[in-house]
């Protein structure tokens, strides 16, 4: 058997047991991993638009808000109870099944990402992220204000009660009995997650290895130079916007049902900004590496909650345990920055094996102006 | 004379108080080498960033291939046909050697993103017929066996060389080179040449600004002399090379001409 096939499976095998031995220590460690993989979604959406056409995007959490509020308001009683014409459309209530969900989450998220986007197309670099920070805080300020004189989002209450999502008469907001086991709703939310993020990386790798994958990288290399090339500039920066919007969008509506409760504190800057991270972090462009980088800074605050307690006990009390875990995360990230500058696992550059000519005016010119 | 590729007249463009281009004109017929020469600041490459849309001019009437086009936007330059390097080398330099080139394909090529996404046989095929074509490409220019190469770590020349293979990758009727020999050593320079006479003999014009006389003059068939944004003189290399014109502005009083 091919040696691919092999690592295939084993990795396959292993993805799949894992949260039932986990589930054994807890089901706060499944929730841990259920969380890391709706960050690694997030992550791929964000390193289409970062990573592949290198728009930095500070607002990208946005979308991922457009996605859980579209799934909390579509699938919960919240609008039945304020807007009596609603209620009047739908005697039965409002329960969007989870296949119509994802695919308008997405599509709503992703329009959002153009319509966001289009304003931005002529900013670069600096001007871009606060361009799109400052939107990411307007829809957050959006969601926190839209509750008079019509309450549409409940304001800083958020909204709650929402649907968990059913998958052929299975809820996974309840207890499965399966072959003489009880998978809790953490598990069967760890195995939807994953399925998902799985058919986000295909889409990820089939994008960057495709003419598309290449136009973007253009643009991020050298923009002028991509237009004389004749690439439209305008469109396949509209569209890498729209299709990272549409993951985040997708990552919203999993989140809505997988916590029953949205607030619009949920999107705040820092969330974007940890988004952000993971994918810098991880090695921007590189997938494999956006997924681990996503993976550790989703987890290793989880693992310092432990790490901090005992410091704690040591300085009897006087750290804070939450300030002592943000300290810890960010010497961790300061740590890595300067060890590894391109990320933990950054693409594979083909100069490292190579001694490039030596060639006077190659130094004196560099590679680009 | 044939009917003309490239037919440009009464390009103007002020830069604030600047007048770096007052009623210039040049037209070029297909499978012409076409020199654009000039001291520094005559407004060369303002000229050439005016006819492939990066620049936008005040007045001008532009003609390529006996259809008028308005140089707006860059990328609709390129569709169009006129395809360019750069003065200060700028290619995909993070990228392999074969990636920029077969991004210099996109624009001649349509499959979609969902084509991509499904893995479709339009795709498999449309990407096969890409790096074929690439390859065909820097085995042209002399860098195939340079392919996997990360851009950046070529050499100036072969620097150079890779973006004229991106350029001609847009299947240009017209390439426009902006110095391509500069900072070039001799060998490099003779390569050069000969890389501009085959593709010359393909049938493509070129329109060459070059610092470098005995190149100008040995490669092309027409050049245009510009000094201080105006053309002072047109004309096959010999004829401007006696120009006394040219002499007093280009080449300057104390020197003769090479």
């Amino acid at each position: 058997m091919n040696k691919r096939v092999q690592a295939f499976l084993i990795s396959a095998v292993a993805l799949a047991v894992l949260p039932l031995l986990l589930q054994g220590f807890g089901e706060a460690w499944v929730r841990i991993l259920d969380t890391a993989l709706l960050y690694i979604l997030l992550a791929l959406g964000l390193n289409i638009v970062v990573g592949f056409a290198g728009l930095l995007d500070l607002g990208y959490i946005a979308f991922y808000a457009v996605g859980a509020y579209l799934f909390a308001l579509l699938a919960s009683p919240h609008l039945i109870d304020n807007i009596p014409a609603v209620a009047a459309m739908f005697p039965h209530g409002l329960h969007i099944p989870i296949w119509l969900a994802i695919p308008l989450g997405a599509g709503v998220a992703g329009l959002a990402g153009v319509l966001l986007g289009a304003p931005t197309l002529k900013l670069r670099g600096d001007y871009l992220a606060i361009v799109t920070l400052g939107f990411g805080e307007i829809i957050r300020v959006f969601l926190n204000n839209l509750d008079a004189p019509v309450n549409i989002t409940n304001g800083p209450k958020g909204v709650n009660s929402i649907d968990p999502i059913r998958i052929g008469g299975v809820s996974l907001g309840e207890p499965w009995q399966v072959m003489g086991m009880t998978l809790p709703p953490v598990t069967l939310h760890y195995y939807l997650f994953l399925l998902i993020v799985v058919v986000a990386v295909v889409i990820s790798l089939r994008l960057h290895d495709s003419r598309l994958g290449r136009a973007w990288m253009a643009i991020r290399e050298d923009e002028i130079a991509a237009k004389a090339m004749g690439l439209n500039t305008r469109n396949l920066k509209l569209l890498a916007f729209g299709l990272g919007a549409m993951f985040g969008g997708v990552a919203g509506v999993l989140f809505a049902s997988f916590q029953g409760f949205v607030s619009p504190e949920s999107f705040s800057l820092q969330e974007s900004v940890m988004v952000v991270a993971m994918v810098v972090l991880g090695g921007l462009g590189h997938i494999p590496g956006v997924i681990l980088g996503a993976f550790l800074l989703a987890a290793l605050p989880e693992v310092l909650r432990h790490v901090a307690g005992p410091l704690q006990a040591m300085t009897g009390g006087r750290l804070d345990a939450a300030i002592l875990r943000q300290l810890l995360v960010a010497l961790a990230m300061i740590g890595i920055m300067l060890a590894r500058p391109r990320g933990l696992w950054p693409s594979p550059r083909h100069e490292d094996r190579l001694i490039p000519d030596e060639d006077a005016p190659a130094r004196a010119h560099g590679g680009r102006a | 004379m044939s009917q003309a590729l490239l037919n440009v007249s009464g390009v103007s463009k002020r830069f604030g108080g600047v007048q770096a281009l007052s009623d210039v004109g040049l037209s070029i017929t297909p499978g012409q080498v076409h020199g654009l020469i000039g001291p520094n600041g005559a407004g060369k490459t303002t000229f050439f960033n005016v006819i492939t849309g990066l620049v936008p001019s005040d007045q001008g009437r532009f003609e390529l291939a006996g259809k008028a086009y308005k140089p707006s936007a860059v990328h609709k330059v390129a569709q169009a046909g006129i395809a360019r390097t750069f003065q200060n080398i700028r290619l995909f330099a993070d990228m392999t050697v074969l990636d920029n080139v077969r991004v210099g394909r996109h624009v001649r090529t349509q499959v979609g993103w969902w084509q991509a996404l499904l893995r479709t046989r339009a795709f498999t095929r449309e990407e096969d017929q890409i790096t074929r074509d690439a390859t065909a490409l820097l085995d042209f220019v002399g860098l195939g066996h340079k392919a996997h190469q990360t851009a950046r770590t070529l050499s100036y020349g072969d620097q150079r060389r890779l973006e004229i293979a991106r350029a001609l990758a847009t299947e240009p009727k017209l390439l426009a080179l902006d110095e391509p020999a500069a900072g070039m050593n001799a060998t490099e320079k003779v390569q050069l040449r000969e890389l501009i006479e085959r593709i010359r003999a393909q049938g493509r014009a070129v329109l060459l600004i070059e610092h470098d006389v005995k190149l100008v003059m040995g490669l092309c068939d027409q050049v245009t002399v510009l000094d201080q944004g105006k053309r002072i003189a047109q004309g096959p290399p010999a004829a401007v090379q006696c120009d006394p014109a040219v002499i007093t502005a280009y080449l300057g009083t104390s020197h003769r001409p090479a």
